[in-house]
């Protein structure tokens, strides 16, 4: 038997604007530990609304969603906040780092926001995870003067330094260019194999789909695979 | 020094726009340089109007107010004689007024009391007359209350102390008469009492009024001018500790005398209420430029997070809350507001170091602006509260930031 560390109940979600459009339709599913699961389907078939949601960014939804077996749907934002901080890592399809810090600074965040650890050993953790990612070199280089497809790995490495619960992903790779999207999805195939990371992804690329460990395809809002 | 996360953001968001940073904190230093400068300004002023007052002015002032008769009848159902009301002819004296004196100067909250002789006097040498008024007093008690010796040009007060017709008159009248130290001068009073006194002194305010209408004598000299015996005063004069609560000093003393008891204020309320409106109008536009001050960081800030929406999405995904987004916003104004209020109240001593140092003439002497720790201090902290009143709406604007609309975009 397997550990659960999300699940949803029958959440369903819907656009008011311009006219009242269901874009999620009672969708239950349950995420296991160290599983990598992909999320696909065609544009608008609701699967980043659906991540957004898993997220506990986006609130507005019916039904409900437990992460590592706590209830969070109804839970003020305060908490959301810190729900966020220790148990989800983020990486979006574009890298979205702070351009005034260095690396480093951008991977130790939140981990300093988190509070558990002192500075040296959030620190030394922060350069354990970029060296592990390749990028021990471009640590006290500032953010902004990487290229793509190592802002990302930044993001990643940023990601895991609270060694959080799961991982979720926005199209990880829609930006990059085919190489650097092969070195980003070998670090989720590692992380989920090796470490026994959870990862959640939203992707179009059916070749990541196909070699992650479960697919998810939502159709106007419904799983149908 | 181990900074909390919020302050290490907000420190490298100024830090990496530091012309941002500097021409929002000179906003500041300029509204504050002169708010500053205007307030000490305004408090010098007053204080100058201030001490031209107290020349010539006690705290307090008792003394007898004209009274008029009553009808006769008291009862309602008596007959009602209709008489034609008038000033009653003993009005100006204040009975037994040794006693007074005396009582005045026990209480614990006077520091110091004097009476005074007050008449009309016509100074005259030859045809020429001059038209003014003297008093007749302990010239020694007189002039701890005023300061009345640092006005002497010539000759000494101790002089009219010795001289029982000794008479200090003032410079204009001197200049006038053309006349000088231990010369005669003729003066009479309003009920035709006529004397030869001696200049002993001659002293100069600085107000024309004053120094071409005033003269002092012996209280007793005064006395006989107005055809009075020895226990006729026309006023005592008293001062407190604490001249802006005259007031309750009043009150007090209204408690031990029938005689009607005024303020220094009241007597000056003219002068004071132009005062407190140059203070209110001075106060009014300075508070102003400050307030513009506090919208350059408004803008500026508003503008860093409306660059920086991404930023602040990214911050909530990875677990800031609202709270922390308002703190880290509101410690960049701070930051900046500090640098600038800092900056402004240097300028501002600066400021009013040159300004005390210029030399306007007399009867002011050198500028009337002084540096007052408390209008710098409020000065400081009305500078920090109005930067980070500015710093709060844009912090607010930031912490509502809805980071899935922006990922999503």
């Amino acid at each position: 038997m397997q550990d659960t560390v999300l699940k949803t109940q029958s959440v369903s979600k819907y656009f008011y604007d311009p006219v009242k459009f269901r874009v999620l339709d009672d969708i239950s599913i349950q995420v296991y530990k160290g599983e990598f699961l992909t999320l696909v389907g065609k544009s608008g078939s609701g699967k980043s609304t659906l991540l957004y949601c898993l997220s506990t960014m986006d609130t507005d939804y019916e039904g409900s969603i437990e992460i590592l077996g706590k209830p969070i749907t109804g839970s003020n934002i305060d908490t959301l906040a810190a729900i966020r901080n220790e148990n989800i890592g983020f990486v979006f399809q574009f890298h979205y780092l702070l351009p005034e810090f260095t690396c480093l600074k951008n991977v130790m965040i939140p981990a300093l926001k988190l509070g558990r650890h002192s500075r040296e050993e959030i620190e030394h953790k922060a350069i354990e995870k970029l060296e592990m990612l390749g990028l021990g070199e471009q640590a006290l280089k500032p953010a902004s003067k990487l290229s793509g497809g190592q802002q990302q790995r930044v993001s990643i490495a940023r990601a895991l330094i609270n060694d959080p619960a799961i991982i979720m992903c926005d199209e990880p790779t829609g930006n990059l260019d085919s190489k650097n999207s092969k070195i980003v999805f070998d670090i989720f195939r590692q992380l989920s194999s090796e470490y026994g990371q959870t990862i959640i992804a939203v992707t179009h690329d059916n070749d990541i789909a196909e070699r992650s460990d479960r697919t998810i395809t939502l159709e106007d809002g419904k799983i149908v695979a | 020094m181990k900074l909390n996360v919020n302050y290490s953001i907000a420190l490298t968001h100024i830090l990496s726009r530091k012309r941002q940073t500097i021409t929002a904190a000179l906003g500041v230093t300029i509204g504050m340089a002169i708010y500053l400068f205007m307030n000490s300004l305004s408090a010098g002023f007053t204080k100058y109007s201030r001490n031209e007052i107290f020349k010539s002015n006690a705290h307090i002032k008792i003394y007898q107010d004209d009274e008029m008769s009553k009808p006769l009848v008291t009862h309602k159902d008596a007959l009602t004689v209709i008489i034609n009301p008038q000033i009653t002819n003993t009005s100006k004296k204040i009975i037994n007024p040794e006693a007074l004196l005396a009582d005045v100067k026990k209480q614990p909250y006077i520091t110091n009391a004097i009476a005074q002789v007050n008449f009309d006097a016509f100074y005259s040498r030859g045809s020429t007359q001059i038209k003014g008024t003297g008093s007749g007093v302990d010239i020694m008690d007189n002039s701890a209350m005023f300061n009345f010796g640092e006005y002497m040009v010539a000759g000494s007060l101790k002089a009219l102390q010795d001289n029982k017709n000794g008479i200090i008159i003032g410079s204009g009248i001197s200049d006038k008469l053309s006349l000088g130290i231990d010369d005669n001068i003729t003066v009479s009073s309003s009920y035709g009492v006529v004397k030869v006194l001696k200049i002993v002194g001659i002293f100069s305010t600085g107000s024309d009024f004053n120094d071409s209408s005033k003269c002092y004598t012996n209280i007793v000299t005064a006395q006989q001018f107005l055809k009075e015996g020895p226990d006729f005063v026309s006023a005592i004069y008293a001062n407190t500790p604490d001249p802006d609560v005259s007031q309750a000093y009043v009150d007090k003393l209204k408690n031990i005398t029938q005689y009607t008891v005024e303020d220094w204020k009241t007597t000056n309320a003219d002068v004071l209420a132009g005062d407190s409106v140059r203070g209110l109008m001075m106060g009014a536009i300075s508070l102003s430029i400050l307030l513009v001050a506090g919208f350059g960081i408004y803008n500026i800030l508003n503008m860093t997070v409306s660059q920086k929406i991404n930023d602040i999405a990214i911050l909530k995904a990875i677990g800031f809350s609202g709270k922390d987004v308002i703190r880290i916003f509101v410690s960049e104004a701070f930051i900046m507001g500090l640098l600038g209020t800092f900056a402004g109240v240097c300028t501002g001593l600066l400021m009013v170091k040159i300004m005390s140092g210029i030399y306007v003439g007399p009867p002011i002497g050198y500028f009337p602006i002084y540096f007052e720790l408390h209008i710098f201090a409020g000065s400081f902290l009305l500078g920090l509260g109005i930067t980070i009143c500015a710093g709060f709406f844009p912090a607010r604007k930031a912490s509502k930031v809805d980071p899935v609309s922006i990922f999503r975009r």
